[in-house]
């Protein structure tokens, strides 16, 4: 279509399209928990401004859900943010494999990109990392733009959540099919559909156990080892499972 | 703005960024070994799985097995879609779809 080269606006106003293609499934998801994280924090005596301040500093659901109901608990400083940092540890996988795909960026670069990583963040970009011409510059319209709908979403909450009816559409479920999709996504080889299958059925026996939400870790850190030890002792070739 | 309420933030938001930038300050200036890459290669699968699933199948605090949830019925046409399509679009709609149908007879 093209013949010349594109220019800069274009390739600007491409990358931002290109990302919010492929950020509209989290945002859409983000909507109801976070107005839900609005409403609740609203009731726990957060102003709207406290709320935007809390999602734009943390931008971690669960653990400014966990945080707000702590508060109304009564308890201090101290407890929540250590609960909030053990909620969080399973970035630190996430982080991980991201860095593959971010090799060479400069140091603000990389600073900037890890604020944006959250579970979603992290399966849509990782996804297309792997699949397509994905670079930082699309990565990180994806984060940012999911961390706005968060930001919004919970300050909207925060005004208004109340006249919002629960449940509309089915939206609730909008983070489950995206990750269902993803999931799909990663099954490529016999292989993979194992290790998923061990990762899932670990964590639901650990979440059972030990309350909190570190069965993320435990169960992903062991089901990938395993997948190391399966891959070494059948010696396939690399990258066909 | 409460000062309380400030101190808070920051230190949640701390606590958390911390383990996003480490890995990537780390690990992307550096050549990994193969082992460690292929790893990181069963993550993402392992990591969905392990969010997910529990999300299907538990319920409650403390967490209980509870298959009976419309959450994992829905999941089954969801899946068979996604794995049909591989459009996230498609299968986002769609979900929703099957939930929203699900709550009227749930």
């Amino acid at each position: 279509m093209m013949t010349e080269p594109p220019r800069k606006e274009d390739e600007h106003a491409a990358i931002v399209r290109d990302g919010a293609k492929a950020a509209w499934p989290i945002c859409l998801g983000y909507l109801p928990i976070g107005l839900a994280f609005g409403v609740i924090a609203g009731k726990a005596g957060l102003t709207p401004l406290e709320i935007g301040l809390m999602s734009l500093l943390v931008f971690a659901g669960s653990a400014q859900f966990i945080a707000v109901s702590m508060l109304t608990g009564g308890a201090g400083l101290i407890p929540i943010v250590m609960t909030t940092f053990v909620v969080n540890l399973r970035h630190l996988l996430m982080s991980s494999s991201l860095s593959v795909f971010l090799r060479g960026l400069g140091a603000w670069r990389l600073a900037l990109y890890g604020y944006g990583i959250t579970d979603e963040s992290f399966a849509v970009n990782l996804t297309r990392f792997r699949d397509e011409n994905w670079d930082w510059r699309r990565a990180l319209v994806v984060n940012h733009l999911s961390n706005a709908a968060w930001v919004g979403s919970t300050v909207v909450g925060g005004y208004a959540g109340e006249f919002i009816p629960h449940g509309a559409f089915g939206i609730d479920y909008a983070l489950i099919a995206m990750f269902l999709c993803l999931l799909v996504f990663q099954l490529r080889g016999a292989l993979y559909w194992l290790i998923a299958a061990v990762a899932g059925g670990l964590a639901v026996f650990i979440s059972i156990i030990l309350p909190g939400n570190l069965y993320i870790v435990i169960a992903s850190v062991l089901a990938a080892t395993i997948g190391v030890l399966i891959r070494r002792t059948s010696k396939a070739p690399e990258g066909s499972p | 703005m409460r000062f309380e309420i400030l101190v808070l933030s920051l230190f949640m938001g701390l606590v958390t960024y911390i383990p996003r930038w480490l890995p990537l300050a780390l690990l992307s200036k550096r050549d990994l070994p193969l082992w460690f890459k292929t790893w990181l290669d069963f993550i993402p699968a392992s990591i969905l799985s392990a969010l997910l699933l529990p999300a299907l199948v538990t319920s409650g605090e403390p967490r209980h097995l509870d298959i009976f949830r419309p959450e994992l019925l829905v999941a089954l046409p969801t899946f068979a879609i996604a794995l049909k399509t591989r459009s996230l679009g498609l299968t986002v709609v769609a979900g929703m779809f099957f939930f929203w149908l699900a709550g009227k007879f749930f």
